[in-house]
């Protein structure tokens, strides 16, 4: 599914990441752990496509395809969906409006007609209530005045219509209450499948009990420093990530 | 990258599609402004003793007038005696048989119908809400100096009302010019208006009789075609007691390096429970990507709801010119008389524009709304300018004032001038202004759903304009969306 050799980073003259390798299979649920700076958002933006950060080196490939080739727009059509630490506000563009969009973007690409209005509201309602997403805000300009916990239900709401094949959800558990976090867990995890893919980026052990990952990557100042499964984040509840300063120093 | 490049090459060679020439025999006044020229295009008219009179009085007042300062817009200084005040196809105004092929040729090319079985789109799939029964669109199409034919009068004299040329009315009904010319703004109103009145060649004019509601939408369209000459119209639109009139004009000129003048004059009179609904898409040439060329478009516009709950609506999409100066304005005289502006301006390479509305408040429990958007890309400037006076005749007199801009970049501007002058106390004023930006996060986000960058600038601005946009007659509101749409789709990122 996914594929990160060697992949190297920088925003100005800061070096962000340097050098992930990453393999995820098909239908597989990655975690990757790490703390404040260890350039685990940035891989994830790289991924989506911010140009923000330049790629010095190394490749990803997305079911074979080269994606860093690849604008945005083209990586969101082929599959590949982000949900935003920060979801950003559109002001004057409702959210149905703005979703029906990107839908038939994605259908557009893969040669299909555009859904027709009933079709889409009947879809957009039946996924809003996986994330217990009030109606209302279909109406509403995308996440402006949403509350911290609505913008992050309408990320997953935006995935579950989407249908990506590969999902990175970037630190979609930040500031949410219990009650957020589980609807955001509820949603992910009625989109499970065996041809989904899902590369969740969170700071806490918190959300992985609730979406069981498959593989567990800790991330320290650039680097992967160890892999393993789901009882690596059980483990770094208890330790802490100090542990891995240490071998990264040495 | 390609298609992004493809795009923005497709978009920018695209620019701006009514700059084209039409090589036409034309008749000149030679350049220069003196009595003698006002005398002349007053003879080329044909126009009554009084009339001349008239003009020469506001060339005079002219001459003892100088330029404001006090727009926040730059330019070099305006050499006025090097301006063609007067420039025509040779062939003089007729009926649509004897229009030269050319013309009528230049017109189709700009979307324009002159053939009368020819109607807009939408217009046939139930017209306007509140279904006034409009069958089509009548148009008087106004070429550099000269009205060259004026469509569907015969249809609209059934019913009363008079839609010809200003020349022809000055021909055909002199007293009803007479009356009303110059009352709504006076010839020495302000500079351009002063120099407006002294020249003016042509423009539209609209008398609705009394309780009539006008059958179908008029429009003007206005072409400056002549290079180093100026176009100075002037419209005037009468509503008798209980009448209504939706009316609308569109304005292009070719694409040229030189700056080109830009001066009208339109007065509306509203008498008793009178409406008129007056809008604008204005695309003249706003000059190249370096800021060389475009049309200065200085412009007083003015609406007087004289009569009693009478009610003038200014909607305008301000997407062209170099540089954009004018208020349309409304004086509410009458008792619970309203008035409205709803306003997009886009301004993007070097264009500025100066542009807002005034409303003076004379009447008891008068009413006006304002709603200004503005777009600002590239180097841009775009200033908001409005002015809410209450008199102490005005009691209970009400404004509501919204001013938002939006930014495309970081090295454009957006400045808000609301002055608010209130002489009773029992006014009641509310003001909301808002600045936002599109930003690379915003473009980012809808690229990362999958929508591409020329869809998503589109969506977010016509989300920003949409409460005007919904203030159009419908035809004219798509066209709207596209004009802007083409204006701004390649000055993001």
């Amino acid at each position: 599914m996914l594929k990160i050799q060697n992949l190297q980073a920088r925003i100005e003259e800061a070096e962000i990441l340097k050098g992930i390798d990453l393999e995820m299979g098909q239908g597989e649920v990655h975690a990757i752990m790490g703390p404040n700076g260890s350039g685990k958002s940035t891989l994830a933006k790289i991924l989506a496509g911010d140009e923000s950060y330049a790629v010095t080196g190394g490749g990803v490939a997305l079911e074979g395809e080269d994606l860093l080739a690849m604008e945005p727009e083209e990586r969101a059509r082929a599959g590949l969906f982000m949900g935003f630490q920060y979801p950003v506000e559109i002001p004057g563009v409702s959210n149905s409006y703005f979703l029906k969009a990107a839908v038939n973007a994605a259908r557009q690409a893969r040669g299909e007609a555009e859904i027709d209005p009933v079709s889409f509201l009947k879809l957009a309602r039946e996924r809003a209530q996986w994330v217990q997403l009030d109606e209302s805000l279909l109406n509403r300009p995308v996440n402006a005045g949403f509350s911290g916990g609505e913008k992050k239900r309408n990320e997953i709401f935006h995935m579950a219509m989407l249908e990506p094949r590969l999902a990175i959800l970037d630190e979609t558990d930040s500031g949410l209450d219990i009650d957020a976090l589980r609807a955001v867990a509820d949603g992910v995890n009625r989109m499970r499948s065996p041809e989904r893919s899902f590369l969740i980026i969170t700071h806490y052990q918190r959300l992985l009990n609730y979406i069981v990952p498959d593989h567990v990557h800790v991330m320290v100042n650039g680097r992967i420093v160890r892999s393993g499964g789901k009882e690596l984040a059980e483990e770094l509840e208890r330790t802490g990530y100090a542990l891995f300063d240490d071998e990264e120093a040495a | 990258m390609s298609s992004n490049d493809e795009t923005i090459e497709r978009f920018t060679s695209r620019g701006y599609e009514a700059g084209f020439y039409t090589d036409i025999e034309q008749e000149f006044a030679p350049p220069g402004l003196n009595e003698e020229t006002v005398r002349f295009i007053s003879a080329k008219k044909g126009e009554p003793e009084w009339m001349l009179e008239w003009r020469l009085e506001a060339y005079r007042g002219w001459l003892e007038m100088a330029m404001p300062t006090w727009q926040n817009v730059r330019f070099p200084p305006i050499d006025f005696q090097a301006i063609s005040y007067y420039a025509a196809p040779k062939q003089g105004p007729g009926s649509l048989d004897e229009v030269d092929p050319k013309l009528l040729e230049t017109y189709e090319r700009l979307g324009i119908p002159l053939h009368e079985q020819k109607m807009l789109a939408g217009v046939e799939e139930g017209g306007e809400e509140g279904g006034s029964g409009a069958s089509g669109v009548a148009v008087d199409a106004v070429f550099d100096s000269v009205s060259v034919t004026t469509t569907f009068k015969e249809e609209l004299a059934q019913h009363g009302v008079i839609f010809c040329s200003i020349s022809e009315a000055l021909r055909d009904y002199p007293e009803l010019v007479r009356r009303y010319i110059g009352t709504v703004v006076p010839r020495k109103d302000n500079f351009f208006a002063a120099l407006n009145s002294a020249v003016f060649s042509d423009g539209s004019f609209v008398y609705i009789p009394e309780g009539v509601t006008c059958p179908m939408e008029l429009s003007t369209y206005f072409r400056i075609n002549a290079g180093h000459t100026g176009q100075f119209e002037r419209t005037l639109i009468i509503a008798e007691r209980g009448s209504s009139v939706s009316y609308l004009e569109g304005c292009t000129a070719p694409q040229r390096d030189e700056n080109q003048l830009h001066a009208a004059v339109v007065e509306l009179y509203a008498h008793d429970d009178a409406q008129i609904k007056y809008s604008t898409v204005q695309n003249w040439y706003p000059g190249d990507e370096n800021g060389k060329g475009g049309v200065y478009n200085f412009v007083t516009k003015r609406g007087m709801c004289a009569g009693k709950r009478s009610k003038i609506s200014w909607t305008q999409v301000e997407t062209g010119s170099a540089i954009t100066w004018k208020y349309p304005s409304c004086v509410l005289k009458g008792d619970d008389a309203i008035g409205e502006f709803y306003s997009v301006a886009v301004t993007r390479g070097y264009q500025q524009a100066d542009t807002g509305t005034k409303m003076i408040h004379m009447g008891r429990n008068t009413r006006s709304h304002i709603v200004s958007k503005g777009i600002a890309a590239d180097r841009a400037q775009q200033s908001y300018r409005g002015l809410v006076k209450v008199l102490p005749t005005a009691a209970n007199a009400r404004n509501y004032s919204q001013c938002d801009s939006m930014l495309i970049g970081s090295e454009c501007g957006a400045h808000t001038f609301p002055y608010i002058d209130i002489q009773n106390s029992s006014a009641q004023l509310e003001h909301e202004a808002t600045t936002s930006k599109i930003g690379d996060d915003q473009i980012f986000y809808c690229k990362q759903r999958g929508i591409s960058e020329e869809d998503a600038v589109s969506m977010i601005v016509n989300g920003f304009c949409k409460e005007v946009f919904q203030k159009l007659p419908m035809e004219f509101a798509v066209e709207a969306q596209k004009l802007l749409e083409v204006t701004l789709e390649d000055s993001v990122g």
